[in-house]
């Protein structure tokens, strides 16, 4: 410290007192401060002008294209002969570093697809970033991977202001963003971004599916819900609201609350007050498993508790009381490796067992990691599916999946979209949770057919 | 008005005020050909280099803008601030709203976003600076914690949570370049004169002023210096700083959301001024490139890694090297000194 005091801090009393006046001081030192100043504006100017014949041109290569052929005048950086380079950009830190398993999932997936000869012939290299939950890191991970890394498709971003962030860098740079993990619906309906689309079913569509099995077994319900107030929340409640809209099933109650608040035993206290027969809880993993308390606490109150999949995670069931809440009821789409019914299952199997060679950090029973490998199981049918080895081919490759199965996810439950449907899995199971297990029961419920295609987003745009 | 021509005492040019108060220590002794040198490959590094890698400096030249004028503060002015972070909001959030909603051309967002961060410094800094130590600490720290919030509540006009997308500066096509080549350049301008200013500002009156107060503000205010409009404005120089680092910041990453300026962000500007070197004017550079290459680098060696390691070389640049990676430099430049008996 004492020599950075000394540069710039004069002794004041020692000499400027003798000194009579401080201004005058000044005056020659700061004509001598301007001119190297100036110096330096004009040399920088010199030099720009000296470096301005260059531009446009600069020594790294620009992007590859095919030259000649069907696929003619398409993007072909980050894929050959024998690999195809893709990069994921994953929240592996910070408050949301649970989802990081998916990377470890797909990770799998890829290491297991490598082992039985790759996609065509081609090894998936597999580049992982973290963006830290933070949409403008993942921003900056999304130049990392395509301007330094040289990907040829961005596999998964996570969560829905990641991927919304990322959305319009993709598009201008024109790079498929493929299978991005978020439930919001806007990925599905916005037709300004071809190239980014989204991979597990809406929150709209998760919430069609609650009010179907409602008009089917309780058609004249009353509901109850607790939403979190954000994008997300507001997404499914309002498909909630249109999905029951003219049936006998009706909203009598709404609370919410903000990610910052503390907890939610005053907005599920004031829905008891409502005496509804369904509590449904748009929730994250800690606000869902408050709810989950206080209705389990609340005893003159016993409504069907439906909790939606997304805070549904082993620590917050583990945490019920099953003894004082009548019912807990929620959708699935995936196999759940936790399940001891499916452990029999092959493709459980080679699941459990890649995992444990690729990623052995991560927890089989671990809904994310099932995640991640599931998507990646879409992706490499995606890769499959391309007509020409391009980005191009990518994007059109993603919008024409017909019916294609992915062994992990739930029988009946396949993959397609369509130039005009870019919402790839829209069709759930239901599942109850009881004995410390969720069981699935009933038929696959595709929205699709009962609601038809989802037009606008929420509320959100 | 006689006998202070130091420049012709020492034959050099380049007078730190500290020599004129017996600082004693030898100065680099090329600094017309080191400066040009510089220039010339600051303004040829696009040319050369990957797309990411430009955009890499763009960063380093956006956060040492913002360093900058949080160093005016806390190194020349001895006083600290946890709530620049919220500055930098301002001015990103600014631009990305007049670019977005308002339909403003972008150059246009720059002194407007620099006006309006220069007023709100001045008004917070005017009752602020009356506090000092953990009480000003605690007040700029509380503004940084509001800020993201109040953007998220008004999610009509920010995007709330979400974030806003703006769009990116297009390089027009007289020049030929590529749009992360015109951003550099663009940012790479800007920079040169908020060096510019800032040096000027440093080694002026008020500079002095400044420095004065911080190292004795009684003997400061007996000998007429007026402390309290000094730190004020001060304040408003380093929000402004902030305000167009902000604004810069937008341009270049083309999103702005809440998370992005937390108060985490206030901190790490803090401590990156502290590792640069406070009270040098290359230090903010140094902490720019620290801030944005540590955690790039370190995540390469594990998922995790990027706090931990630049917590630790927090730690050990404030142990072993209290005037910062300026400092060290400095150190350098005089041990070559030396040894060419030069200076």
């Amino acid at each position: 410290m004492r020599e950075t005091a000394a540069s710039t801090a004069p002794r004041v009393p020692a000499r400027s007192v003798s000194r009579p006046v401080v201004r005058h001081a000044t005056r020659p030192v700061i004509r001598p401060v301007i001119r190297p100043v100036i110096r330096t504006a004009a040399s920088a100017a010199l030099a720009l002008v000296l470096a301005l014949p260059l531009a446009g041109c600069r020594l790294t290569d620009e992007d590859d294209v095919l030259p000649a052929g069907a696929c003619a005048g398409q993007q072909v950086t980050g894929i050959d002969e024998d690999t195809i380079r893709v990069g994921g950009i994953y929240p592996l830190s910070g408050p949301a570093s649970a989802y990081g398993l998916i990377a470890s999932g797909a990770r799998a997936y890829f290491g297991h697809v490598n082992e039985e000869g790759g996609v065509d012939g081609r090894k998936i290299e597999f580049v992982v970033r973290d963006d830290g939950y933070q949409p403008a890191r993942a921003v900056e991970e999304a130049r990392r991977l395509v301007e330094l890394e040289e990907v040829f498709a961005i596999f998964q971003t996570v969560g829905t202001p990641s991927t919304a962030a990322v959305r319009d860098y993709a598009d201008r740079r024109r790079v498929p963003q493929v299978f991005a993990a978020t439930g919001a619906s806007r990925w599905g309906t916005d037709r300004e971004h071809p190239w980014t689309i989204g991979y597990q079913p809406s929150y709209v569509a998760e919430a069609r599916v609650y009010a179907q099995y409602l008009k089917e077994t309780l058609p004249a319900a009353t509901v109850a819900v607790l939403y979190q107030n954000d994008d997300f929340g507001r997404d499914l409640r309002d498909g909630f609201a249109d999905a029951v809209r003219g049936s006998g099933v009706r909203i009598v109650a709404e609370q919410s609350y903000e990610v910052t608040d503390p907890g939610v035993q005053g907005q599920v206290a004031n829905l008891a007050a409502s005496g509804a027969d369904v509590l449904l809880s748009v929730t994250t993993p800690k606000f869902g498993a408050q709810a989950l308390a206080v209705d389990a606490a609340v005893t003159s109150w016993n409504p069907l508790h439906i909790i939606n999949s997304v805070a549904v995670a082993p620590a917050v069931m583990a945490s019920v009381d099953t003894g004082k809440v009548r019912e807990i009821v929620s959708a699935v789409y995936q196999k759940d490796a936790a399940d001891p019914e499916q452990a029999d299952d092959p493709a459980v199997a080679a699941y459990r067992g890649s995992l444990r060679r690729y990623a052995p950090e991560a927890d089989p029973a671990a809904q994310q990691a099932m995640f991640g490998w599931t998507a990646a199981q879409a992706f490499v049918q995606a890769l499959r599916r391309m007509e020409c080895p391009t980005r191009e081919g990518l994007r059109e490759a993603v919008r024409r999946l017909d019916d294609v199965p992915v062994d992990t996810l739930m029988p009946g439950i396949t993959l397609s979209t369509g130039p005009d449907d870019g919402f790839p899995i829209e069709s759930m199971m239901l599942a109850r949770f009881a004995e410390g297990r969720w069981a699935s029961f009933g038929d696959v419920i595709d929205t699709r057919a009962a609601f038809g295609p989802v037009r606008t987003a929420g509320s959100s745009g | 008005m006689s006998g202070v021509d130091v420049a012709g005492r020492t034959g050099h040019r380049r007078l730190a005020v500290g020599q004129v108060a017996g600082d004693r220590r030898r100065a680099w002794p090329w600094p017309r050909v080191t400066l040009t040198a510089l220039a010339a490959a600051a303004c040829l590094v696009p040319f050369l280099l990957e797309p990411y890698r430009v955009f890499q400096l763009t960063m380093v030249l956006v956060h040492g803008i913002a360093l900058l004028g949080l160093n005016l503060l806390v190194g020349h002015g001895g006083r600290v601030s946890l709530g620049h972070g919220a500055f930098l909001a301002v001015g990103a959030y600014g631009s990305a709203i007049m670019t977005t909603s308002l339909g403003v051309p972008y150059p246009l967002t720059l002194p407007v976003c620099a006006l309006v961060t220069f007023g709100a410094g001045l008004a917070l800094g005017r009752p602020a600076l009356r506090l000092s130590g953990p009480y000003l600490a605690v007040v700029t720290f509380a503004v940084a914690v509001v800020v993201p919030l109040v953007i998220k509540r008004f999610g009509a006009v920010t995007g709330g949570s979400m974030g806003l997308s703006t769009p990116v500066p297009v390089a027009p096509s007289w020049t030929g370049l590529a749009d992360d080549q015109w951003l550099y350049l663009l940012v790479l301008a800007v920079a040169v004169g908020a060096f510019a200013v800032a040096r000027n500002l440093v080694e002026s009156r008020a500079g002095r002023a400044l420095a004065a107060g911080r190292e004795n503000p009684a003997a400061a205010e007996v000998l007429g210096v007026r402390l309290d409009s000094h730190r004020t404005l001060a304040f408003g120089w380093s929000a402004m700083y902030a305000g167009v680092a902000g604004t810069l910041y937008a341009w270049v990453v083309g999103f702005v959301s809440p998370d992005s300026f937390t108060v985490t962000l206030s901190v790490v500007l803090l401590a990156a001024v502290v590792v640069g070197g406070p009270g040098s004017l290359l230090g903010p550079l140094l902490g720019g490139a620290f801030i944005t290459f540590v955690p790039a680098v370190a995540q390469r060696a594990g998922d995790a890694l990027p706090g931990i390691v630049s917590g630790v070389l927090i730690v050990v640049v404030v142990c072993f090297a209290p005037t910062g990676l300026a400092g060290l430099l400095r150190m350098a430049a005089g041990a070559v000194t030396r040894r060419t008996g030069r200076g």
